[in-house]
């Protein structure tokens, strides 16, 4: 054996590592071996070794070196030692991506691979085909055909397996291959089968129909390959996943079959795939979860790993029946394995009830420190949904949450951590203060500038808010002194934000932002100067306009805007009012993927829905004069689901028209549609300006008819609704085709629901982080206020049917009811159709059977208050 | 998720300092040695002193095994399936011992890294899983030449008998 000469030596250092110290110079010196008669096989293989090790190092080959090597190794085909043999093969596909010209063994591989010795054909099969290319794929297409269907197990493997690595090159040449493929799938050999069949899917992958039949077919006829099985299993997920509309009943029982296969993998797979489907009613859902319960109680680490990782997964979607494992769980909590420990818990956490967090929260504690920063996320995530479910936790969770802020972590887990702790102060006002200061002791020491920045402009937002907002003042003033510029420049918006919302405070905070003034970096010195000049002016209004509630355009928009404004030699200068505001993001509760998935989410500024009708319609040349785009609304479905057409309509508001957009799809595959229009009974004083027809709607494909109307000169007349009916020429067609059967068609027409026009496509929804200082902004100049009564049955019925009739956004947190109060003050903001603002304040009181409003609403134009009084009206 | 074949994204060996013996890497998660180097001593960190089998790191799934100064690693994604991945590293495991007779330790997997390569090589091609069969594999990678237990000199069962009882002292 090689090493046996070192081996006494070496001994008293405990098997010492003779590769350790190679020179990868003297290693290449010693290629040249290779080139002596007779070969000394045992030499050779232990220098094939030395160079093996080498690259699995990392050691970097250049590629003539590479090459140089390469074309020694080429001599050691002369030799006919078994071991050599196959670790040449193991050199050739380990240097096929380093040296030049490895082509040349191709010859030398072929003999092999269709020479007798079968413990050479499926290695030489392996390593040809790492080095072939599509063009020389021909010349081996004939053995490769051979090899798929060889009664060795080992070449047809090596040859199904090199055949799909070659199906990311080049698919065509190896879908020839599929009827041989098809017969491998039967072979006895386990893994032969499991490989023939992964190869059939991929050749077939596009056919949605034959991978249908090719699922039925293989769930009948019992596969022997358990791997071949979880295959299956997969790709019938996968098809009853993307199949919308009723799911295949036989695919379905394929996979709950699975359930009671006899090898641990299948179940395990099985029970995977269907608690993940959408299709799963609760009662096959009990079978699996009672799987997977079994495996809990498994001594192997890796099924109870599995079998929680999968009901931690699901602990959201289907708290109650996870709540069955609840016991197996609990046993789980002190497991050796600290990933299934934390999974039990944090799947408790989300399931269980109140009582039980204290005792959690503290084992959980117990080995916070052991665990990867994926788990950690995992339990921060936990917490937060816990705090939304039980707020009454908020302390435990909050001193929990602190301790954790003060370990070491990695960037992902802070950012967790900070986020889970925003929500909790923006849910529950109770744990603000004991939040917030968590948070400044957290920025005093804290490397990740973007969490820095964040933390910073929260508390610039919540902190003049707090009993006591001058405390926080010495925190963020302490990183104007400290931190780098970016984070400066945070803090100094923060300082203004203070200054702006407090009288006491202002004085102090002029002094400080006086200093930043001559700060080295120019975007900390312009934010400092641009503030001090506003606070020094003591005006509400500009400080509520520039510091409080600033900009609310998407920055998309507002490009576009700019460079068409720039196109134009005008004098007037750019209009903000004229850019479409950002569309407030509607907040979700935290729900589902609690786990880290494998895909990484890549962040980046996309373009919002609204700014891509805008790209849609400003592409139509009758739209072009309309100008921009004030709101589109979302969409409404005008026919009934399940019926011939479908149509559904959208609605653009723009300053003085109103366009219809109407997403229309044809079901039927007999008849091709064309000159498509959807006709409007003129109403309320609104004037039809022109239709624009779909010229042609085949079956299945989405066709786009617009209606173009122009809103009254009136202003205070907004509200209409509009009569609707599809008119259209028919045309009886081919069902697989698609081509009409004659050129004459006839005239039809479809009766559609009514579109209406309200209140709301009237207003867009803007966000005011700080709502009183906009009110006194605005002022009273156009104040209208008003009292009603509403027959609600409770003040949130109250509160959301008020918002949905404004279309306006509530503001400090305003659309929650306190519960067991009476009482309460919604507060909405807004931008009406030509950029006005509107503010509407609404005092609501609940007496039985009724809720009494208080409806205050300003605005910056005199018409707007009474259109939007009429939306209650 | 598209169902492939492609499960495995590495394959390790490591010494009990953390050092790579043996080792291939399926997967372009890790493109730079740099990187890879930095995954197994973060990996080897966390589960040197805990031997629980399956740990989730970087997104990723790894089931390990260790015994005296070696340890195994099986890297998959976390979609994949835990109990697959846990038989291909029990063949892994299985093929070693097979091929160490049984000596499972570093030196003497130093002295045989030819056909642990060989093995590794037969288990798991570019990511997709070849052959779970231990015995198939040991066939496979036929050492002919190898001295059957039998016939082994004298020195090298004293050798083997004092290496294992040199480790179980100091287990």
């Amino acid at each position: 054996m090689m090493g046996k000469k070192d081996s006494k030596k070496d001994d008293e250092s405990g098997g010492s590592n003779p590769f350790r110290h190679l020179e990868k110079a003297a290693v290449l010196q010693e290629t040249r071996t290779f080139n002596e008669t007779p070969i000394n096989a045992k030499k050779c293989c232990l220098i094939l070794t030395k160079i093996l090790y080498m690259i699995n190092q990392g050691e970097h080959l250049a590629p003539t070196e590479a090459t140089q090597a390469f074309f020694a190794m080429t001599k050691l085909f002369q030799s006919k030692d078994v071991m050599l043999r196959r670790m040449l093969y193991l050199c050739i596909k380990e240097m096929a991506n380093i040296a030049n010209d490895v082509i040349i063994v191709t010859s030398s591989l072929t003999k092999d691979m269709t020479g007798k010795e079968d413990i050479y054909r499926g290695p030489a099969i392996r390593a040809l085909c790492r080095i072939t290319d599509n063009t020389m794929l021909q010349s081996i297409e004939r053995y490769m055909k051979q090899a798929i269907v060889d009664k060795s197990p080992s070449v047809s493997s090596a040859a199904l397996v090199s055949s799909l690595h070659l199906m990311k090159q080049g698919p065509e040449v190896v879908k020839r291959w599929v009827n041989e493929v098809s017969e491998a799938v039967n072979s006895d050999n386990v893994m032969v089968q499991y490989h023939a069949l992964g190869l059939l899917y991929q050749i077939k992958k596009n056919d949605k129909l034959a991978i249908t039949k090719l699922v039925s077919k293989f769930s009948k006829s019992s596969l022997r390959s358990p791997f071949a099985y979880c295959f299956l299993i997969r790709v019938a997920a996968r098809q009853l996943e993307e199949e919308k509309d009723g799911f295949d009943k036989t695919l379905f029982d394929f996979v709950e079959s699975c359930l009671r296969h006899k090898s641990e993998m299948v179940i395990y797979e099985a029970a995977s795939a269907i608690v993940s489907l959408r299709c799963t009613t609760s009662k096959e859902l009990v079978s699996a979860i009672g799987v997977l319960q079994l495996l809990c109680n498994s001594p192997k680490p890796s099924l109870r790993y599995a079998a929680v990782k999968t009901l931690n997964k699901i602990s959201i979607s289907h708290p109650a029946a996870v709540t069955a494992c609840n016991i197996d769980l609990e046993n789980l909590i002190t497991d050796q394995n600290r990933s299934i420990a934390t999974l039990a818990i944090t799947t408790l956490l989300k399931t269980g009830n109140e009582s039980g967090v204290d005792r959690l929260m503290k084992q959980i504690a117990t080995f916070m420190s052991e665990i990867s920063d994926e788990f950690k996320i995992v339990v921060v995530e936990a917490i937060q949904s816990l705090c939304s479910k039980f707020p009454r936790k908020h302390n435990v969770m909050m001193t929990f949450l602190a301790s954790m802020l003060r370990e070491d972590g990695g960037f992902e887990y802070k950012k967790a951590i900070v986020n889970t702790i925003i929500v909790i102060i923006e849910e529950n006002p109770e744990a603000r203060e004991i939040g917030l200061s968590h948070l400044c002791e957290f920025i005093e020491d804290c490397e990740f500038l973007p969490l820095a920045t964040r933390i910073l402009h929260l508390l610039g937002r919540e902190g003049p808010r707090t009993t006591t907002p001058a405390k926080y003042i010495r925190y963020i003033y302490n990183r104007v002194i400290l931190e780098s510029a970016e984070v400066r420049a945070a803090a100094v918006s923060a300082l203004a934000k203070f200054g702006a919302s407090s009288d006491d405070l202002l004085p102090s905070i002029l002094v400080l932002l006086n200093r930043s003034k001559l700060d080295e970096d120019d975007e900390v010195r312009d934010r400092a100067t641009f503030f001090y000049d506003i606070l020094s002016q003591n005006d509400k209004a500009l400080s509520s306009a520039y510091i409080l509630n600033t900009l609310n355009v998407s920055p998309v928009s507002l490009e576009r805007a700019l460079l068409q404004y720039n196109q134009h030699v005008t004098e007037k200068p750019f209009d903000i009012k004229v850019v479409p505001t950002i569309e407030v993001e509607i907040h979700k509760p935290s729900g589902e993927t609690l786990l880290p998935s494998s895909t990484k989410p890549t962040e980046k500024p996309t373009a919002s829905r609204q700014d891509l009708y805008m790209e849609q319609l400003s592409a139509i040349p009758e739209f072009a004069h309309l100008g921009p785009l004030f709101k589109s609304s979302s969409p409404v479905e005008l026919t009934e689901p399940e019926t011939e057409y479908n149509v559904k309509c959208i609605k653009h508001t723009f300053t003085n028209y109103i366009v219809f957009q109407f997403d229309c799809l044809n079901t039927l595959n007999d008849q091709l549609l064309e000159d498509v229009v959807v006709k409007l009974d003129t109403a309320d004083g609104y004037e039809i300006i022109s239709y624009k027809q779909c010229a042609k709607l085949p079956y299945n494909t989405l066709g786009i008819a617009y209606t173009l109307v122009k809103i009254p000169d009136d202003p205070s007349q907004v509200v209409a609704t509009f009569g609707c009916n599809m008119k259209f020429k028919v045309k009886d067609c081919d069902p697989n085709t698609g081509e009409p059967d004659n050129e004459e068609g006839y005239e039809d027409e479809y009766g559609l629901e009514n579109v209406e026009i309200n209140v709301s496509d009237h207003v867009q929804k803007v966000l005011k982080p700080n709502f009183g200082a906009s009110w006194e902004e605005v002022g009273d100049a156009n104040e209208l206020e008003d009292t009603y009564a509403l027959s609600m049955p409770s003040l949130e019925e109250a509160i959301k049917n008020i918002i949905q009739f404004m279309g306006l956004q509530p503001c400090e947190r305003s659309e929650r009811a306190p519960e067991g109060k009476n009482s309460h003050v919604l507060l909405l903001a807004g931008i009406y159709r030509g950029g006005h603002d509107v503010l509407v304040r609404a005092k609501l009181a609940f007496n039985d059977g009724g809720v009494a409003m208080q409806l205050t609403i300003r605005s910056s134009d005199s018409i707007v208050p009474q259109v939007i009084a009429q939306a209650v009206g | 998720m598209e169902p492939s074949l492609y499960t495995v994204k590495a394959i390790l060996i490591l010494d009990n300092d953390g050092n790579r013996l043996a080792g291939k890497y399926f997967d372009n998660q890790f493109t730079s040695i740099k990187e890879q180097l930095d995954f197994e001593k973060l990996l080897f960190s966390k589960t040197h002193k805990a031997n629980s089998e399956i740990i989730m790191l970087d997104n990723l799934t790894i089931v390990y095994r260790s015994i005296i100064d070696l340890f195994f690693y099986v890297i998959g994604s976390t979609s994949d399936n835990e109990i697959m991945l846990s038989s291909v590293l029990n063949c892994l495991y299985d093929s070693v011992s097979q091929i160490l007779r049984k000596n499972i330790e570093k030196k003497n997997l130093i002295d045989h890294l030819d056909a642990i390569l060989l093995a590794i090589d037969e288990i798991c091609d570019n990511g997709i899983l070849l052959e779970t069969d231990p015995s198939a594999i040991s066939q496979r990678v036929s050492l002919k030449d190898e001295v059957p237990l039998g016939e082994q000199t004298v020195m090298d069962v004293v050798k083997s008998a004092r290496d294992q009882l040199k480790w179980s002292i100091l287990r």
